[in-house]
C-alpha cells in the first residue's frame, strides 16, 4: 500500500472512531443535531462531485435523489417497520435506478440543456410523490423512530453516527474512482468529450456509471433525513435548497478531487448552521449566494484550487 | 492472405452519405484504403474532408452507405469502439484534454484501449506511452501541461495520442495548418516514419508539396464528390482538380 493511501485509511478510520467517542461522552444533543446536517451535505456534495466535477455535468437535480431517499425511508417505516440500515440500503438502490433512468434520458444532452432536464425530473418526481396519500401526500407525514440500538443513548446521536459511516463511504467510493482508469476517463470527457470518444473512452458508459453511483449516495445521505426530522412532507423533501446548495459546496472546495466538496460542504454547511441560529434561516440563503458569486469569480478552482496555487506549483492535488 | 484473391482492404467506404438538411455534405463516396497505405485527401474548403472523417470515426453517422473496417460493418459503432479496432484520428483544431499534462494525455488512450491487457499495471502502460512521446520527440515535454505547448507540440501531442490507441488505421486531419515551412517538414518525416506495413494513414491536407512527397495515392473531393483519386502527379494534373482549387 502506498504511504497516501495508509494515511487516508488512517484519517478515516480516526475520524469514525472520533465521532463514536463523540456521541459517547458529550450529552448535549444539540451538536448532533447541527453536525448530522453538515455531514449530511458533505455526503451529498462529495456524491454530486462524482458526475458534477469529475465528469463536469452540472447536476441540478440533486432534490430528487434526496427527495428518492427520504420517501424510500417513508415508505419502508410505514410499510413494513423496516430498520434504519434497510432503509438506506433501499434508498441506496432507488437512487442507483433513479440515476440510471435519469443518465438513458439525459445524458446525451450537454451543459445547461442537461441540468434543466435534471430540474425537470425533480419536479416530475416531486408531483408524484406530492398526489401519493400512502406516503403523505401534500400534507406530509408524521414518522414515529423506534427505538434506539446500543451503543447509542439517543436516536439523533445514532443518526449522526450513521451519517458519519455515510461520509466515509462516499469518500471511499469517490477517491476510488478518482484514481482509476473510469476518473481519468471523466476527467477526459469533461475536458473534450469528441476527442475522449476518438480516443477510446466510452463516454456514455462512463457518464452513466458515474450517475448511477453519484445517484445511489444521493438516495443514501438522504434516507436517514426522514427519521431525523420525524416528518416528511414533499415540499421539504424536494426543496430546490438542496441542489443549489449542494452546488455551490462542491464549488466552492474545488470539484476536480474529493477533498474539495468535503471542504466546501464543512465550511458552508457550518456557516449556515451558525448563520441560522445566530441571524435566521433566510440569511443563510443570501450567505450562500454571495460566496458562491465570491468564488465564481476570484477562485474559479475553488478552495483547492486557491490552496494548491498557493502550495507552489503543485498542478495537481 | 490467399494467394488467389487480392487482399481484403483495410477500410472500405460505400455509397456513403451524409446530409445535413437540405445540404448534401458526402454524396455517394466509395473508396478503398489498403492496409498501410499512406493515402491523401484533398479539396478546397467545404468540400466534406471532415465530414469524411467524421463519419470513419464515429463521430457523425453517415445517412446512407457503409463503412467497413478490416472486414467488419463498423456503421452502427460509436466512435470508442471504431478506436478500440483500430481507427485513431487527430483534430484540425487540436482537442487536447486541457486538465492534463502531456503524458496523462496519452494515459488516457492506453488506459481504454483494447490492447491494454499489454500494459496491465499502470507503470506499464506509463512506459508504453513514454516510448511513444520518445518516438514523437515530445518525451522532455511529457510533465507539461497542455496549455504551455505550442502549435507544433500540440499537433505532435495529439498524433502520439493517436498513436497510444494502438491504431491501424490513423487520420491526421490538418496536423501541419498553421506551421512553418519547417514545422511542416518535422511533421512530415514524423507520419512518414509513424505508416508503414502497419499503420494506413490518411492525410488531410491543403500543402501540395506535403501531400505530394507524402502520399501514395490522393483523392480529391469537391462539394461532396470523388473529383479524382489516383497517384499524386495524376490527380494533380486532372483539369477539374485545378478547376476546383483555382475556381476557374
Amino acid at each position: 500500500m502506498q504511504r497516501s493511501s495508509i494515511v487516508f485509511w488512517l484519517g478515516a478510520a480516526i475520524f469514525l472512531v472520533a465521532m463514536l467517542l463523540m456521541t459517547q461522552f458529550i450529552r448535549n444533543e444539540y451538536p448532533f443535531f447541527a453536525g448530522y446536517v453538515i455531514l449530511q451535505y458533505v455526503v451529498l456534495s462529495v456524491a454530486w462531485t462524482i458526475l458534477g466535477g469529475y465528469a463536469g455535468y452540472v447536476n441540478f437535480g440533486t432534490n430528487a435523489f434526496f427527495g428518492v431517499g427520504v420517501y424510500t425511508a417513508v415508505l419502508l417505516a410505514q410499510a413494513f417497520s423496516a430498520p434504519l440500515s434497510i432503509q438506506i440500503l433501499v434508498a441506496a438502490v432507488m437512487g442507483a435506478l433513479l440515476g440510471l433512468g435519469v443518465g438513458l434520458l439525459t445524458l446525451r444532452m450537454r451543459g445547461i440543456f442537461f441540468s434543466i432536464a435534471t430540474i425537470a425530473v425533480a419536479i416530475v418526481i416531486e408531483t408524484a410523490v406530492t398526489n401519493w396519500r400512502y406516503v403523505g401526500g401534500a400534507a406530509g407525514i408524521q414518522l414515529q423512530r423506534p427505538p434506539v440500538t446500543e451503543p447509542f443513548d439517543s436516536y439523533v446521536k445514532m443518526l449522526f453516527f450513521v451519517q458519519a459511516v455515510l461520509v466515509v463511504v462516499a469518500i471511499v467510493v469517490a477517491r476510488f474512482i478518482q484514481n482509476s482508469r473510469m476518473g481519468r476517463g471523466l476527467h477526459a470527457l469533461r475536458d473534450d468529450e469528441l476527442a475522449a470518444e476518438c480516443t477510446g473512452v466510452p463516454t456514455l458508459r462512463l457518464k452513466l456509471m458515474a450517475c448511477v453511483i453519484s445517484g445511489a449516495l444521493m438516495s443514501a445521505g438522504g434516507a436517514p433525513a426522514a427519521m431525523y426530522l420525524q416528518f416528511a412532507n414533499p415540499d421539504s423533501a424536494f426543496n430546490l435548497n438542496y441542489s443549489v446548495s449542494v452546488l455551490a459546496m462542491s464549488l466552492i472546495g474545488g470539484t476536480a478531487n474529493w477533498i474539495g466538496p468535503v471542504l466546501g460542504a464543512v465550511l458552508l454547511a457550518s456557516t449556515q448552521q451558525f448563520l441560522t441560529v445566530t441571524i435566521s434561516s433566510e440569511v443563510n440563503v443570501l450567505v450562500l449566494g454571495v460566496m458562491l458569486v465570491l468564488f465564481v469569480v476570484a477562485a474559479p478552482k475553488g478552495i483547492v484550487g486557491l490552496v494548491s496555487r498557493f502550495a507552489g506549483k503543485g498542478k495537481h492535488a | 492472405m490467399t494467394g488467389s484473391a487480392p487482399e481484403a482492404p483495410l477500410l472500405r467506404i460505400d455509397t456513403l452519405t451524409k446530409t445535413f438538411g437540405g445540404f448534401v455534405a458526402l454524396d455517394h463516396i466509395n473508396v478503398e484504403i489498403r492496409k498501410g497505405e499512406r493515402f491523401g485527401l484533398i479539396g478546397p474548403n467545404g468540400s466534406g474532408k471532415t465530414t469524411l472523417v467524421n463519419c470513419i470515426s464515429g463521430a457523425l453517422r453517415p445517412n446512407k452507405g457503409a463503412v467497413t473496417f478490416a472486414g467488419e460493418n463498423i456503421t452502427p459503432l460509436p466512435a470508442n469502439q471504431r478506436s478500440h479496432r483500430g481507427i485513431a484520428r487527430s483534430f484540425q483544431i487540436p482537442r487536447p484534454f486541457r486538465s492534463m499534462t502531456v503524458l496523462e494525455n496519452l494515459m488516457v488512450a492506453l488506459d481504454f484501449a483494447t490492447h491494454g491487457h499489454l500494459f496491465e499495471t499502470a507503470s506499464h502502460r506509463r512506459d508504453a506511452a513514454m516510448s511513444i512521446l520518445t518516438r514523437i520527440g515530445l518525451a522532455p515535454k511529457a510533465q507539461s501541461a497542455t496549455t504551455s505547448l505550442t502549435q507544433v507540440e500540440l499537433r505532435k501531442m495529439e498524433l502520439a495520442r493517436a498513436m497510444a490507441t494502438g491504431p491501424k488505421l490513423l487520420i491526421s486531419d490538418e496536423a501541419m495548418a498553421g506551421l512553418s515551412t519547417s514545422e511542416v517538414d518535422e511533421v512530415l518525416d514524423l507520419l512518414l516514419s509513424l505508416g508503414g506495413e502497419d499503420i494506413a494513414i490518411i492525410m488531410i491536407e491543403h500543402i501540395m508539396q506535403a501531400v505530394m512527397r507524402f502520399s501514395e495515392r490522393v483523392m480529391c473531393l469537391d462539394a461532396g464528390k470523388v473529383i479524382a483519386i489516383g497517384p499524386p502527379s495524376e490527380v494533380m494534373a486532372n483539369p477539374r482538380v485545378q478547376e476546383a482549387y483555382l475556381g476557374t
